[in-house]
């Protein structure tokens, strides 16, 4: 493997590692809130990538300005990631907090399927893929390697802005003080006078914006065919749980270990691609049931 | 007793359909197929949890009986054996891990290791035919070489003869100590190893028999078909199981098959009349079924069954 190999698939790690972390972080935020794992997210991802890619072929086809691509990405995410998860928050999420484990999981793993229909119904078995912004961005020379802007730092950058905004939010705002609150204990936060009701809808949608803003993001460089919201969802919950459920910084730290070992497979194993994810959190599992960061800190989120 | 003169009503009402409806031979055999899978999924819902990956155990036992049949031509009796076989073996080495998670994990563990299967499958094409999978020729049963039709009738027997089985030795284990002990890591791990029992082993004994019954599934469902394909073991598929395990009920074995049949019957009419929408009303249904009946159509039944209450 020579030195401009190596840097592209560090590129593409680091690339792939944000968009992955963006979803994992919708789902961890949400469990850590309700106690649920929301299969549903695959979904919000596969949402936003098609709604993103709807919006992108909109802005050509009405011959808008093409610097409204990169805002419309995050127009789109914001629009379906809170339409979906308020949805299903009104609808199902608030309605099974009590109920068995075993009962939640089925109810989100049911939406999933309602989801799954309707987005094929909507947009076809066809492959989606809209380009416009990446190739309107350009390219970038690093260390002898042609990189499209777009992934080099686009990318980089929001997941970057995502971790430090919620880690800010979460530790500094009154209102992300009272979502910890929520996720430390639910009784004892509503005694204390925290809206509960409120709190979760912000975070569920907040966690939804952010899977659909994983897809948007995606969109332009992957080609969206049914399936991929499954795909993203066993992928995200690898993430999630290697870092531990319900931390932001081990799901950060894991989907760079996932998404870097996975762009190196592609160069160097590439049969073995698919499998390196999975491997990670079985490796991860064996030695620490509970994820990477699940005893080094006592605070969920 | 009312139940056993059921479940008797019920078997005779499936051959007789088969016998006065040919065409019905296909969907049955794959609801009892279905609902030999599914009473595995119900012995892991027993220890409270769900596996979203257990259909990858149908396909593995689905391609080793397509492999067996495609190199030695062994008969349809040997195939299921030796194919059962390996999805118990293949349960035996992946319970060894697995059944140290519970819950959300052990969930998605599965998942996790079905998708890997899956796309194992449709990579290496060249030994498994890749995403156009594994056909192969009708083998015999019982060395007696048959045409389709009487093998189908043959298959059918058999099937129902197996499921009849299933059903019992599943019925026996809850009633078992082990049984009684995997439904207690459901309401109380901790006091069960206060006990002095192991809950692993005990969950890996579970574990090890849904896969054999999934892998007994599987290996029907590839006979029927004459032909294996990674789509078996798609997250789909195990979605599927769980969906009929809900649908029937998950309280007793008998509610796997009632859940299967309920639910072949749904699948051919919303084929007919809302093509492409089957995953929307399968999740639709699962979403009525936890809401209002979550002890399914089985928990229906059994309370108009029970002793004292005149229904």
């Amino acid at each position: 493997m020579n030195s401009s190999l190596f840097a592209l698939a560090l590129m593409d790690g680091v690339s792939y590692a944000a968009l992955l972390f963006l979803v994992a972080l919708g789902l961890t935020l949400i469990f850590g809130v309700m106690r649920i794992l929301n299969i549903a997210h695959g979904s919000l991802y596969a949402w936003g990538g098609y709604f993103a890619a709807t919006l992108g072929m909109g802005i050509t086809h009405f011959g808008l300005s093409p610097l409204l691509g990169l805002p419309a990405l995050f127009v789109a995410a914001i629009v379906i990631g809170v339409f979906l998860a308020t949805v299903l928050e009104f609808a199902l999420l608030r309605r099974i907090l009590d109920k068995d484990p075993i009962l939640q999981l089925l109810v989100t793993f049911a939406a999933f399927m309602v989801l799954e229909d309707l987005q094929r119904m909507i947009w076809g078995v066809q492959p989606v893929f809209v380009s416009d912004v990446v190739t309107q961005l350009g390219t970038l020379s690093v260390a002898g390697v042609t990189y499209t802007r777009y992934q080099l730092l686009v990318l980089p950058a929001v997941a970057v802005l995502a971790f430090f905004g919620l880690r800010w939010f979460l530790g500094r705002t009154a209102l992300g003080r009272q979502v910890t609150a929520v996720t430390h204990h639910r009784e004892v936060a509503t005694a204390m006078g925290v809206n509960t009701g409120r709190v979760t809808w912000l975070t569920i949608a907040v966690g939804g914006a952010l899977g659909a803003l994983g897809g948007a993001l995606a969109s332009p460089t992957t080609s969206f065919t049914p399936g991929i919201g499954a795909e993203m969802m066993v992928l995200s919950f690898a993430v999630v749980a290697t870092g531990g459920l319900g931390q932001i910084g081990g799901a950060a730290l894991a989907a760079l270990m996932i998404g870097l070992t996975r762009s190196f497979a592609v160069y160097l194993m590439p049969e073995v691609e698919v499998l390196v994810p999975y491997l990670i959190m079985v490796g991860v599992l064996l030695v620490r049931p509970e994820g990477l960061f699940s005893t080094a800190a006592t605070r969920r989120i | 007793m009312r139940l056993r003169l059921l479940i008797a009503v019920l078997a005779a009402a499936v051959l007789g359909l088969a016998f006065t409806f040919p065409w019905l031979k296909t969907p049955i055999l794959l609801a009892l197929a279905n609902g030999l899978a599914v009473s595995g999924v119900i012995v892991l819902i027993r220890a409270g949890q769900v596996s979203f990956g257990n259909a990858m155990f149908a396909c593995l036992a689905g391609y080793s009986a397509a492999f067996l049949a495609r190199a030695w031509h062994l008969d349809a009796l040997l195939l299921i054996a030796l194919s059962c076989l390996f999805a118990a073996l293949a349960g035996a080495v992946i319970g060894l891990f697995i059944v140290r998670y519970r819950g959300i994990f052990f969930g998605m563990l599965n998942l996790a290791l079905s998708m890997v299967l899956f796309s194992v499958l449709g990579k290496f094409g060249g030994l498994t035919g890749g995403t156009d999978g594994l056909r192969f020729d009708r083998p015999t049963l019982g060395f007696v070489h048959l045409e389709r039709e009487p093998f189908e009738t043959a298959l059918l027997v058999l099937a129902l003869g197996l499921s009849i089985i299933a059903g019992w030795v599943v019925q026996r284990y809850f009633a078992s100590v082990s049984g009684q002990a995997l439904a207690a890591i459901k309401t109380n791990e901790t006091r069960l190893e206060y006990l002095g029992i192991s809950a692993k082993r005990v969950f890996w004994g579970g574990y090890v028999l849904a896969a054999t019954l999934c892998g007994l599934g599987g290996s029907l469902f590839a006979l029927t078909q004459g032909l294996v394909t990674p789509e078996m073991g798609y997250w789909v598929r195990s979605g599927e199981l769980v969906f009929i395990a809900i649908l029937g009920g998950s309280g007793h074995a008998l509610g796997a098959f009632i859940g299967a049949f309920l639910f072949e019957f749904m699948k051919l009419y919303t084929a007919a009349l809302l093509t492409g929408a089957w995953q929307l009303v399968m999740g639709l249904v699962l979403l009525v079924m936890v809401f209002v009946a979550p002890t399914g159509v089985f928990g229906m039944i059994e309370r108009r069954l029970r002793p004292g209450r005149s229904a």
